[in-house]
């Protein structure tokens, strides 16, 4: 079957490291993708660096948007908000390593679309990632 | 293709040698199991040829051209809208406008109709399974005039529940809008019982016939539909055109809809004279190859017989729902076969719909997932999102097994 469901892609999607809320947290914020239902919250603490101490997501959607959300969340520990802003389209695919069309990379890249706009408030990310 | 033939049964395998589209792989190596008809249906070649043919030894725009080739090409769109009317059992071509699709259609009716009968507080009775273009155009003008919505429920198993219809009915709405076959769960709605007792109400009845139209028999009179509205790409036609068949009595009273070219009997700078029914609601230059296509499409959907096509339909749908729900973890939504078109709706327990398509997908199998421009009644089912096949009279018995095997290989993907 379709090389999209590599074996990282579902155990991370059956097995999130991630998936959680955080209480107390600095950044928290939620959206969803109205095409297909996907919907992911994240939450993020940082240190007084702005650097980031935990981050943890939650939500339903497909295993994709689901798996790039849980990567990406273990990506960030450890790295500075401006690190962040810093984070494309590109690093998440590569994070994925699957190559994808227009309709599947709205849910790859839902995850990195909340966690900026929950740090930064970025509200034209879709621009940013075109 | 021997018509005799055709009618018996169901010769899917002739009917599907007429479907070029058929023979392609979906992916080098992998044959097509196209089960995304109620989405768009494919084309058989008589429709691709007759269009073909137009554009080739015709092509002409219409009405008012004198020379040979417009007198043609007129000819052979009235010709179109002629053919359709028969199809659906209108009274004369003058109830037939042509639109682009049955969203347009619908907007119509909202725009033009409405804008010129509805006024605050006037109520408009919808069901909980329409479709995103019964909804939202009544939703604007709402939000415009000051409108009251109500919507016929839908029960668990999915039928429309009618217990309240005469409390509904009680509120004296001017219009009940409803689908006659609902593109989710697959629900034919008994919309000419329904119709009779909203005309009882004093209220016009508009159908959504875009599910219905291209795969049962569907006649405006035996419905006592006011407007119907359907989309020629569904029924094996091209798409970019659709019809809105009305009762020449309220085509006469409704304002036009679009300006422009057509639509005019004279224009001068600061006023026009509209042109007469149905051309009133027809702007500038319609689809003209498309109509050609419709008329090719309603002629080969008649020598197959849409009785056979419907009775094949149900065969696959109960086929479908019997073996879909043997496999563990699969949840179908909508009525039993007997009650429903060629849709079937599902979930998949822990399986996103999209990575059902898309695996799916990779054995060839075409489905939708999604919402199917229905949200209201995935949330009515508490789902996002859900998987579709939606068959036609090209389909088999053995595309449905297809699709179930490709759904235990997704389970055992993700076991």
């Amino acid at each position: 079957m379709d090389d999209l469901y590599r074996e990282q892609i579902i155990d991370h999607y059956k097995s999130p490291r991630k998936r959680g809320t955080l209480d107390p947290h600095d950044y928290s914020y939620e959206d969803d993708n109205p095409l297909c239902g996907d919907r992911i919250r994240i939450d993020v603490r940082v240190d007084g660096q702005d650097r980031i101490t935990e981050a943890a997501f939650s939500g339903t959607g497909c295993a994709i948007s689901q798996a790039s959300a849980d990567l990406l969340m273990e990506s960030v520990v450890g790295r500075s908000l401006d690190e962040v802003k810093a984070l494309s389209k590109d690093d998440i695919l590569e994070m994925l390593g699957i190559e994808l069309g227009p309709v599947r990379l709205k849910c790859a890249l839902l995850s990195l679309k909340v966690l900026k706009a929950g740090v930064y408030g970025i509200e034209s990310l879709e621009q940013e990632l075109a | 293709m021997a018509e005799a033939k055709l009618r018996q049964a169901l010769d899917v395998v002739a009917i599907r040698s007429e479907f070029p589209v058929l023979d392609r792989e979906a992916h080098p190596g992998v044959p097509l199991i196209y089960l995304d008809s109620a989405a768009t249906s494919q084309k058989p070649r008589p429709v691709i040829e007759a269009m073909s043919r137009f554009y080739e030894q015709t092509n002409a725009n219409i009405h008012r051209g004198v020379h040979r080739l417009a007198e043609e090409a007129t000819a052979a769109f009235e010709d179109a809208r002629a053919e359709v009317a028969r199809f659906i059992g209108a009274p004369s071509s003058r109830t037939i406008v042509f639109t682009r699709n049955t969203t347009e259609a619908i907007n119509l009716v909202a725009r033009s109709w409405g804008g010129a009968n509805l006024k605050q507080g006037d109520v408009v009775v919808l069901t909980e399974m329409e479709h995103h273009s019964n909804l939202v155009p009544w939703q604007m003008l709402a939000a415009e005039r000051g409108l009251r919505l109500e919507f016929i429920p839908v029960t668990p198993e999915g039928r429309l529940d009618l217990a309240g219809l005469p409390q509904l009915l009680g509120l004296r709405p001017r219009l009940v809008a409803l689908a006659h076959m609902s593109n989710m769960l697959g629900t034919i709605n008994p919309v000419a019982e329904i119709a009779e007792q909203a005309h009882q109400a004093g209220a016009l009845v508009l159908i959504d016939a875009a599910q219905s139209v291209p795969h049962m028999a569907v006649d405006v009179g035996r419905l006592e539909a006011d407007f119907l509205a359907f989309s020629a790409h569904k029924m094996c036609g091209p798409t970019g055109i659709g019809v809105l068949y009305a009762r020449e009595d309220l085509l006469e009273a409704m304002p036009p809809f679009l300006g422009g070219g057509d639509m005019i009997k004279r224009v001068e700078l600061r006023s026009f004279v509209a042109n007469e029914i149905p051309y009133k609601f027809e702007a500038g230059t319609p689809a003209i190859a498309e109509a050609i296509g419709l008329r090719e499409a309603i002629r080969f959907l008649d020598r197959v017989g849409l009785d056979s096509v419907h009775t094949h339909e149900q065969h696959l749908a109960t086929h479908a729902i019997d073996r879909l729900e043997e496999v563990p973890g699969v949840k179908v939504y909508g009525p039993p076969a007997e009650e429903r078109g060629g849709v079937v709706a599902f979930t998949l327990e822990g399986i996103h719909p999209h990575d059902i398509a898309q695996l799916l997908d990779s054995e060839g199998v075409a489905v939708r997932a999604g919402h199917h421009c229905a949200m209201p009644v995935h949330q009515k089912f508490g789902i996002p999102a859900s998987t579709r096949a939606s068959f036609y009279l090209y389909n088999t018995l053995g595309e449905v097994d297809r699709l179930v095997e490709g759904l235990y290989r997704v389970k055992s993907r993700f076991a």
